[in-house]
């Protein structure tokens, strides 16, 4: 078999329609009487409901029902919870408080955003004005959003049958960090913050359902990242078989995780509401509503210390933060284990304490964003690196190399549990090549010792920064895919995972062409449908190539198994013989002895006769791939900056990334993964921030201001690429999608800092901006 | 996010949109380029129950020389034309310096000379842009019609001296005098983004036996304030002055603490905003009299 | 007051003839009441630049103007740039260098670029990028687009 496609930069298979805007998006689906829903959302992020009185709305022409939790009955209660908490954890505490389809009167609102009501309406135009109808009587309540404010012994509850706003404590502790602290030379520690953002994929979250009553089935179109768990925990909480309900993820329109979450209020409430009115229903999220009530991520306090020996290695570390979960946590603790595994990141830790508490806030529910926790956990290791390295004299790459895990040592086991609630354990790489190969792409040492100085020279502020970073990927449990070859010689290929832009279209097809040997654009993709395909968990923690890819992988190379077995019979040939070439089996010397497999398709499928005892008709294999456990990703970053000291305007004049993630299918898409995460992480540097007021208030919902990075604010991105396959699956892939988001923010404040090294500025925080930059400065210099 | 229903009137003529404006007074919003009132539409913060729109009026749309040597434009004259003007590129050359920083080009295909300055966003470009030159507006109802210099026209936050049977009809821009520069300058996070602080300036010299001294300085900023700020205490210094790197420096500090009222919001501190305009005056003013000194 | 106004209006060669409330966004307009979803709403506040169409050749956000306003006018949407059979050079450009990805984002960057590669010669990648700045992309950080643009100059004979 020729590798004639995995590994080329083949354009995509799915282009044609998303550029003619022939693609499917939710919003596309029209429905003979559909009608549209909007969600009454509360204004307050804490308040007590008094009462909610939808009569004026129901009888607004045009209105077709407005429903209240009271209307639910039995089918309000709380949300699953999604991810189970990490129970091999010792003495883990964790309170479990899942998403409420609806406020109910007599109850809380938790957060701004939470729905209150939903009206069905003939448009959405008169949907939104019935929203106004609806008389709500509440009682606001004091709301909290500071983090340490929630521990406080007097804070305001969000959850009053509680007691506490803790949702969670976990403690991991790897060696004994206080011996390596007594024997360290240099101790530094630092408090480190890092705030909020959002997703913000271009499409908002979207659901058409329609139930039909005569089929007795109920079929629902969602932006989602996960249509077969969708359809699994909707069906259960609306109390119909998994097999009466399907659910398509069309094209989406971008995912970055939390198009994950599932059992959201809306798609409850949707569900119930199609069934019991007997007609579709659609609901398209707005902006606004993406920004209030749709979840996101990142909001961290970190208590960190490291020590280490004069000569720069460490020692131990010991790290305790705050997490914010917001109003509830349905997704238990996979956000801040990322953050404890990635805090070690490339390095050996010998000693390593962490713990976090992770509380409830009157803020919107947070789950996994591109990064998932990650990013986080590499901004407090490298800010201390750094931090480190100053104290010490050191140059930033030297200290970096000095503690990085050698490339011998793999696996490499570190010591703590992680998202998938095994051990941790680095399947391979090559750490110190990424530094290597970053450090020359970037022209570290000409920089320091010749540009900068020549800069410096003449009043200009240009800093350079390096950041190094793991990154886990390609998790269990598992995807699977099913291969057919039609009586056409086409190809169909159906796998669980969705798509959001990822290339899934092209890049599993090349497996499957190199397989099968047809041509990459004769196989046909279905992704996302349950219908098709119910066996699977969904996109997330960059593990769809990697893990529905060798799904895809093993099942294509059953169906060529298959092929050959049955051709060799055909053609009177032994199966070593044989190859696969533009869809013709052939005797390998006697091209002519072929046969095609469209005629085999044909052949393996009578419609008529007997066949052998034990025949599975058709050239057609399921298989499934479940990882051990997740392949780790590893790379290094680096970034020149410009400071304009005057107006504190930032320019990103360099990028570059050495990153490993295996064996590569299609570098054209990793290459856009690259830059689509790097983007991001521009974004949560320098533009991107949620400003809260005391009161829960989100200052900033809409684009106007917050800040989504434009083309004039990104640099060229110049990537190398490195490959150390990884063991744990038989094409050693490993995952990319999260790579840019996860060291940038890190990279970018050390080089900020070296570019206003004359202020020796300490920043311990992101993001930044124009504005926080003018008053670090400011309290430098008085 | 939907509008909420309003009525619609599409008059073809100027008097028949005073008309409307005089029956429907403040129940009515005009419909100029619609790319600020529509978002705030769609958001549901603006809940106009009616709408005149004077997109339909063609007798609104023109720039033409006038008679002093400077520019009578239509109020509906969209910004996209101003920039590829010819005659604005040639006497208000800061009228097409400022462009760039209005939003984006999609915006600026709607977006009008006379909506951005009725809608008086004290981060909008062309208010401040005018308030520099000296511009006059030209206002009417149908009674008939007042000349409002633009340095008068701005009383706060969106607010302006139009009544509510008032539509604006034209801007006039004087002609740029004899060894006169200009120069624009914005600090925006992004492109397109609201600037943070922004000023229009121009300068004018004279030629005496001692040299090129200052005669006039018209310095504008905007976000530095609830409308556009003309820097008098900042004007006052450099008159009479040789326009060297001390007198602008010293202009500078002088509107910084003296011509400006900026505010806190989420994007910029005022101590922020204010060392803002000290960088901005002198880098427009440098420019400017650079301009001028030609 | 009545509120259904009969418009006219000629999408991509095809005259319509429809009556609308006047509040009806043209962006909806179009997406429902003449079924061409290829244009996306992203914000509907005229940031993100996902619903650009172009109005008498022009690009505009087609969510921040009414469907009333469009009344004797002509509107052009992705679906009259090319077709799948037929790609239009500067679809093509975007197809080989893998300028989209979730792709939503795509017909407003492709209808704000059609008038921008007609007017203007060949530009450097500074000048790109600032053409390209009214325009969001959450997924593909911009490079590749940058790249497309370069080599539709080049497919469409753009004089430098």
């Amino acid at each position: 078999m020729t590798a004639q496609y995995v590994g080329q930069r083949i354009t995509r298979n799915e282009d044609p329609r998303l550029l003619t805007g022939q693609a499917l998006f939710v919003d596309d689906v029209d429905l003979p009487g559909m009608l549209h829903a909007a969600f009454l959302r509360s204004d307050y992020a804490h308040a007590r409901i008094k009462s909610i009185d939808a009569t004026a709305a129901r009888s607004r022409p045009g209105v077709v029902a407005v429903y209240t939790a009271e209307d639910m009955g039995a089918f309000w209660k709380p949300g699953p919870l999604l991810v189970p908490a990490p129970h091999s954890i010792k003495d883990l505490v964790f309170n479990q408080r899942t998403q409420i389809p609806m406020a109910r009167a007599g109850d809380k609102v938790r957060h701004v955003g939470e729905p209150m009501a939903v009206v069905i309406a003939e448009s959405r135009y008169i949907a939104e004005d019935a929203l106004a109808d609806i008389v709500v009587d509440l009682e606001p309540l004091d709301a909290v959003v500071d983090l340490f404010r929630a521990l406080e012994p007097d804070a305001p509850l969000i959850h009053d049958e509680l007691g506490t706003n803790l949702a969670s404590y976990v403690l991991q502790e790897k060696g004994n960090y206080e011996q390596a602290r007594a024997q360290a030379d240099v101790v530094i520690s630092r408090r480190i913050v890092i705030d909020r953002g959002v997703a913000a994929a271009l499409e908002n979250r979207g659901y058409v359902v329609q139930w039909n009553a005569r089929e007795q089935e109920l079929t629902m179109w969602a932006t989602t990242q996960a249509p077969i768990a969708l359809r699994n925990l909707v069906s259960a909480t609306l109390g119909i078989s998994e097999n009466q309900m399907r659910v398509i993820a069309p094209f989406v329109g971008g995912g970055f995780g939390p198009k994950i979450m599932l059992c959201q209020p809306e798609e409850v409430l949707l569900g119930w509401a199609t069934m019991k009115l007997n007609r579709p229903i659609k609901y398209i999220e707005d902006r606004r509503e993406n920004f209030l009530a749709t979840t996101m991520e990142r909001g961290q306090i970190h208590d960190v210390e490291i020590a280490l020996t004069r000569d720069g290695q460490i020692l131990g570390l010991k790290d305790v933060f705050i997490h914010d979960t917001g109003a509830y946590n349905p997704y238990a603790l996979t956000v801040p284990l990322n953050t404890q595994t990635h805090t070690m990141g490339p390095y050996e830790i010998p000693n390593f304490h962490t713990e976090f508490k992770v509380v409830f806030t009157n803020k919107m529910i947070v789950t996994p964003v591109r990064g998932a926790g990650r990013p986080q956990g590499v901004f407090v290791m490298e800010r201390m690196m750094d931090l480190a390295a100053q104290e010490l004299g050191m140059n930033p790459v030297e200290i970096r190399r000095k503690n990085m895990i050698p490339a011998d040592a793999f696996p490499h086991e570190q010591g703590i549990i992680g998202q998938d609630f095994a051990q941790l354990i680095y399947d391979s790489g090559d750490y110190p090549a990424t530094l290597e190969k970053a450090r020359q792409m970037i022209g570290y040492d000409q920089f320091v010792k010749e540009e900068q100085p020549r800069f410096r020279a003449e009043g200009k502020h240009v800093g350079i920064g390096v950041a190094c970073f793991t990154e886990g990927t390609a998790v269990g449990p598992y995807e699977g895919a099913r291969v057919t070859v039609e009586s056409s010689g086409k190809v169909s290929l159906v796998t669980g995972v969705g798509t959001q832009g990822q290339g899934h279209f092209t890049s599993f097809a090349q497996i499957v062409a190199d397989q099968l040997g047809v041509d990459v654009r004769d196989v046909r993709v279905v992704t996302g449908d349950t219908a098709q395909f119910h066996w699977g968990t969904g996109t997330f923690a960059s593990r769809g190539a990697t893990v529905a890819g060798n799904a895809v992988n093993a099942a294509a190379a059953s169906v060529r198994a298959k092929i050959l077995k049955h051709a060799s019979k055909a053609l009177g040939a032994p199966e070593k013989e044989l190859e696969i070439v533009n869809g013709q089996v052939r005797v390998a010397d006697i091209p002519e002895k072929s046969i095609s497999l469209s005629e085999l398709a044909l052949r393996a499928n009578p419609m008529r006769g007997s066949v052998e005892p034990g025949t599975e008709p058709g050239l057609e294999s399921t298989q499934y791939f479940g990882p051990q456990y997740g392949a780790t990703a590893a790379g290094t970053v680096a970034m020149i900056v410009e400071v304009d000291t005057d107006t504190l305007l930032v320019e990103v004049k360099r990028f570059v990334i050495a990153h490993d993630c295996g064996t590569v299918l299609n570098p054209l898409i990793v290459d856009g993964q690259v830059h689509g995460g790097v983007s991001m992480g521009i974004g949560q540097s320098f533009y991107e921030q949620l400003v809260y007021d005391e009161n829960g208030q989100l200052l900033n919902a809409s684009f106007a201001d917050y800040l989504l990075p434009r083309s004039t604010d990104m640099p060229h991105i110049e990537i190398g690429h490195l490959c150390t396959p990884s063991p744990l699956n038989p094409m050693g892939s490993k995952g990319v999608g999260e790579a840019g988001a996860i060291p940038t923010p890190a990279c970018f404040v050390q080089a900020v800092e070296n570019a206003l090294a004359d202020y020796k500025l300490e920043i311990l925080e992101t993001p930044l901006s124009p504005n926080r930059l003018f008053e670090l400065v400011q309290a430098a210099n008085p | 996010m939907k509008p909420a229903p309003f009525d619609y009137y599409a008059p073809t003529s100027v008097e028949q949109a005073l008309d409307h404006v005089a029956q429907l007074g403040y129940d009515a919003k005009i419909l100029a380029g619609g790319q600020s009132l529509i978002p705030t539409m769609n958001f549901r913060l603006a809940q106009p129950s009616a709408l005149i729109d004077l997109n339909n009026i063609p007798e609104l749309f023109y720039i033409r020389p006038s008679d002093d040597g400077g520019l009578l434009i239509g109020a509906m004259t969209r910004q996209s034309t101003l920039e590829r003007d010819p005659l604005i590129a040639e006497r208000a050359p800061l009228v097409r310096a400022a462009m760039p920083y209005i939003a984006h080009p999609q915006i600026r295909t709607r977006g009008t000379f006379g909506g951005s300055i009725a809608h008086a966003d004290p981060s909008a470009e062309l208010p401040a842009v005018t308030v520099a030159l000296g511009a006059r507006y030209r206002v009417r109802n149908k009674a008939g019609e007042r000349w409002i210099a633009a340095e008068e026209f701005f009383v706060s936050l969106f607010t302006t001296l139009l009544q509510p049977d008032e539509l604006l009809v034209e801007i006039a821009l004087p002609p740029m005098p004899p060894r006169s520069g200009w120069s624009f300058q914005e600090v925006a996070r992004q492109s397109g983004a609201y600037g943070l602080v922004g000023v229009a300036a121009r300068v004018t010299l004279d030629d005496t036996p001692s040299g090129r001294r200052c005669r006039q300085a018209r310095v504008a900023f905007l976000s530095a304030g609830e409308r556009p700020m003309l820097a008098q205490h900042a004007a006052k210094t450099l008159i009479g002055q040789a326009p060297t790197a001390e007198a602008i420096r010293a202009a500078a500090e002088a509107a910084a603490k003296d011509d400006v009222d900026p505010s806190s919001d989420i994007h910029a501190s005022a101590d922020y905003r204010r060392h803002l305009v000290k960088v901005l005056a002198a880098r427009a003013l440098t420019e400017a009299f650079q301009r001028a000194n030609i | 007051m009545t509120n259904q106004f009969p418009i006219t209006v000629t999408v991509n060669g095809v005259r319509y003839e429809r009556t609308v409330e006047p509040r009806l966004l043209l962006v909806d307009f179009i997406r429902h009441e003449l079924s061409l979803t290829g244009t996306h709403v992203g914000c509907e506040h005229g940031v993100c630049g996902t619903c650009t169409v172009l109005f008498d050749g022009q690009p505009v956000r087609s969510c921040l103007m009414f469907a009333v306003q469009a009344n004797g006018h002509e509107i052009r949407t992705v679906e009259g740039l090319g077709t799948m059979d037929k790609l239009h050079p500067l679809q093509e450009a975007f197809r080989e260098t893998h300028a989209l990805q979730c792709g939503f984002c795509t017909p407003g960057f492709l209808m704000t670029l059609v008038p921008f590669l007609e007017e203007n010669p060949k530009l450097s990648e500074g000048e790109i990028r600032q053409a390209l700045a009214g325009n969001l992309c959450r997924c593909t950080g911009y490079q590749h687009i940058i790249d497309a643009v370069k080599l539709a100059s080049d497919k469409m004979g753009v004089k430098p």
